[in-house]
């Protein structure tokens, strides 16, 4: 007996057209509605992306210190001075090493939360809401949260208060660069604030898991735990994964305001945006030089994203594994 | 049926109203607020740019001073965060920048003409005016700010806990590192010179006989006897007897206050919050002199109040300014004795202050009056960018003072010849 019959089932009615009054002109048109929605966003696209872009691109090529209508042509400059600048170099390394511990530490620590969250038998809700909280929280807050309270270096700081119990002098987490303390403030801050949002992300996928294949596997012996996950689980998460493993290297990118408001008048630990920010809006106000390191920062995040998108596959679906 | 379902919202009717009241919200945001006041009052609208001061009922006074203005409508700006002079700036090329606002002289301003030459306010009261600060306003013979206060800045102790340690105070740099160490016990630090180690970066210079710039705009910091401080600086850093990593930073008596450090650099604004907390247990030096051919020095710092040259009122804004900065006295009075401690720059202001004639604040007039430096209008934000690295890199990380001092002064130099030529 088919499974499929739809005895029984009320079916919609079928869809009423109108013989008075016919659609017609633009008000009809599929063009006119793409227009309508999609034109007040492009149209904040161009005034807030592509404008802010195309002028960051002309001010590159002229010497533009202290003004943002600049008249005095310097060709390539610029970006002469941001390639051989050590700070602007140093800043990527900084981010190298930061994407590097960052993104692959948020990818285990928000599959890992997921997992967990997801076997729950009872309080579910509860536990995914205390996770995703801290992504509501702004940077400059947390970063100021962390470095006030947790991460301070006196005697009542979180984080010495707990060593001092065991007998270790208090630290001075973000003051000096060796040893690199402020390494581990910046790391928890992000984990705390991003792992969240990606947990979600990856319980959405985790309930999109046939249980079919688990039964199957279980069926033919596999056991549950390791080695499911590793053979079921695991491949059945490549596609979110490479999606979460490229936003996490976009944020890493993006890294500012951690940095910025953690480690002020220190010449290490700043990612490419806070020395750019530096260069242009800081005390040289040098828009030009800043510009130029934009345009250079932009490609370098393309070629990365689409060689990253090219090694794991993003964009291919499923036929395509 | 209920007359609600009755009514005509199909989902057409539906898309207008929301389309209406998306272009409404778009005008009133177009309408927003722009920082500058919608009118009300009489005259034209000014605004004005303020750092955020720490001592309580600041905010309120100005806002009250500029209530009291009646030529203008003047709305305050009251910036909050530790980068005033980036938000100042970026907002300076921008049509809502400040008509009006206080900052430290620098010559980049001028130079760009962001600045009104405000020569003609000050003329009339021009000896009446402490004459260091008006050179250091002054350029090719035209003054282009008027002082509000002058902050010196010197290092505050606790008596108390030098009596118990049997240490004197300190005259030298190594005698600093000396003190700091029998001060310093398991619940307080001997020293603390902020955060970043960045507020004494000039006195540095100038404790080892050097000075930022010479008089003919050279660079003038990078001495042996300079980098000689650097390394005894790192001395002290890594020594364990330094408060690193405070919740304030050196502008605020908290660490002072909390008995987090027995020594600390801090202005005389913080004086009175300190009384308050520790009466008559506070001490004042300057800044001990490093190596031989050194001297105590401290910091005459301060904030002055300057016309966008590039606004649309600029006429105005200098009446206001000449109204607030020039003509009410007793509001100068008022900024610079009611809340924190400063010392007016107009001398008959400064002379009539009752509060700074006794005790510590006359103390702290004495060593402005003996060792203080004044802002020097050629030493620019981004020649103070250059050297705060140099403290970041050679006393803070390890890396070598001279090397570093040549680094920056090639830095200073570049931003000398496109100031200078």
């Amino acid at each position: 007996m088919s499974t499929t019959t739809t005895r029984g089932v009320a079916q919609p009615a079928p869809a009423k057209v109108s013989k008075d009054r016919p659609r017609r002109g633009l008000r009809a048109s599929s063009t006119f509605n793409f227009w309508l929605f999609t034109g007040p966003f492009l149209i904040g696209l161009i005034v807030f992306v592509f404008v802010p872009i195309g002028w960051s691109i002309y001010l590159s090529f002229f010497e533009a210190r202290f003004t943002v209508t600049p008249s005095d042509f310097v060709g390539f400059e610029n970006y002469k001075q941001v390639l051989t600048d050590v700070d602007f170099l140093n800043s990527l390394v900084t981010f190298t090493v930061f994407a590097a511990f960052i993104v692959p530490a948020t990818w285990a620590l928000s599959l890992g939360l997921a997992l967990l969250v997801n076997r729950l038998r009872f309080m579910r809700a509860f536990f995914r809401s205390v996770f995703f909280l801290p992504t509501a929280v702004s940077y400059v807050a947390a970063s100021l949260i962390w470095k006030m309270s947790i991460f301070n270096g006196v005697r009542f700081g979180l984080a010495n208060t707990v060593i001092g119990w065991f007998g270790v002098d208090n630290i001075a987490w973000l003051a000096s660069p060796d040893p690199p303390w402020y390494w581990l403030v910046i790391v928890t801050v992000r984990l705390w604030l991003q792992s969240g949002f990606y947990m979600i992300l990856f319980i959405a996928a985790l309930q999109n898991i046939p249980r079919e294949l688990y039964e199957a596997a279980s069926i033919d012996g596999a056991k549950p735990g390791w080695q499911t996950f590793r053979y079921i689980t695991l491949p059945q998460l490549r596609a979110t994964s490479t999606a979460v493993i490229l936003l996490l290297l976009v944020a890493a990118y993006q890294a500012f305001d951690e940095f910025f408001n953690l480690l002020s008048k220190a010449t290490w630990g700043q990612p490419p945006l806070v020395e750019l920010y530096k260069m242009a809006l800081g005390e040289n106000q040098n828009y030009g030089a800043g510009s130029a390191g934009a345009v250079v920062l932009t490609m370098l995040i393309c070629v990365v994203t689409l060689l990253q998108g090219k090694i794991m596959g993003f964009g291919r679906g499923e036929e395509g594994k | 049926m209920s007359a609600l379902s009755n009514s005509n919202w199909d989902r057409r009717n539906v898309l207008r109203a929301a389309m209406g009241l998306a272009a409404a919200g778009g005008l009133t945001a177009c309408g927003g607020n722009t920082g500058r006041s919608s009118g009300g009052g009489s005259g034209d609208s000014l605004v004005q740019y303020f750092h955020a001061y720490g001592e309580a009922g600041t905010e309120q006074a100005i806002k009250k001073y500029a209530k009291a203005y009646k030529g203008a409508n003047v709305t305050t700006q009251w910036i909050t965060g530790s980068n005033f002079e980036q938000k100042l700036f970026a907002a300076l090329l921008t049509k809502n920048a400040p008509d009006v606002f206080e900052f430290h002289p620098q010559i980049q301003l001028i130079k760009s003409g962001q600045v009104a030459d405000l020569t003609d306010i000050i003329a009339p009261v021009k000896d009446d005016f402490n004459q260091a600060d008006i050179t250091s306003h002054t350029v090719d013979g035209k003054i282009y700010g008027v002082r509000m206060i002058d902050d010196p800045q010197f290092f505050f102790y606790r008596p108390s806990l030098f009596a118990k340690a049997k240490v004197e105070v300190p005259t030298t740099l190594e005698e600093l590192i000396e003190v700091s160490a029998k001060l310093k016990t398991s619940k307080i630090k001997g020293a603390y010179l902020g955060n970043d180690l960045t507020p004494i970066q000039n006195n540095l210079i100038w404790s080892a006989g050097a000075d930022t710039l010479t008089a003919d705009n050279k660079p003038a910091f990078n001495t042996d006897g300079v980098a000689e401080g650097l390394k005894q600086l790192r001395t002290l850093f890594t020594s364990g007897n330094l408060l690193l990593g405070a919740p304030t930073d050196w502008w605020d008596p908290s660490a002072f206050t909390q008995g987090l450090t027995a020594i600390q650099w801090c202005g005389m604004w913080a004086m009175p919050a300190m009384i308050e907390a520790l009466g008559d247990d506070i001490g004042i030096f300057p800044f001990p002199k490093v190596g031989s051919a050194g001297k105590q020095s401290v910091t005459n710092g301060g904030w002055s109040m300057f016309v966008n040259a590039k606004g649309k009122n600029v006429e105005a804004a200098k009446e206001y300014v000449k109204w607030l900065w020039i003509d009410q006295k007793q509001y100068q009075e008022d900024w610079a004795t009611s809340y924190g401690f400063h010392i007016p720059p107009r001398t008959s202001i400064a002379q009539s202050a009752t509060k700074l004639k006794t005790g510590l604040p006359a103390e702290g007039v004495k060593l402005f009056n003996e060792f203080g430096h004044f802002d020097n209008i050629g030493w620019t934000q981004a020649m103070i960018a250059s050297v705060n690295d140099v403290m970041a890199n050679s006393v803070r990380k390890d890396d070598d003072p001279k090397a570093q001092l040549d680094a920056c002064e090639k830095k200073v130099d570049t931003e000398l010849k496109k100031l200078f030529g």
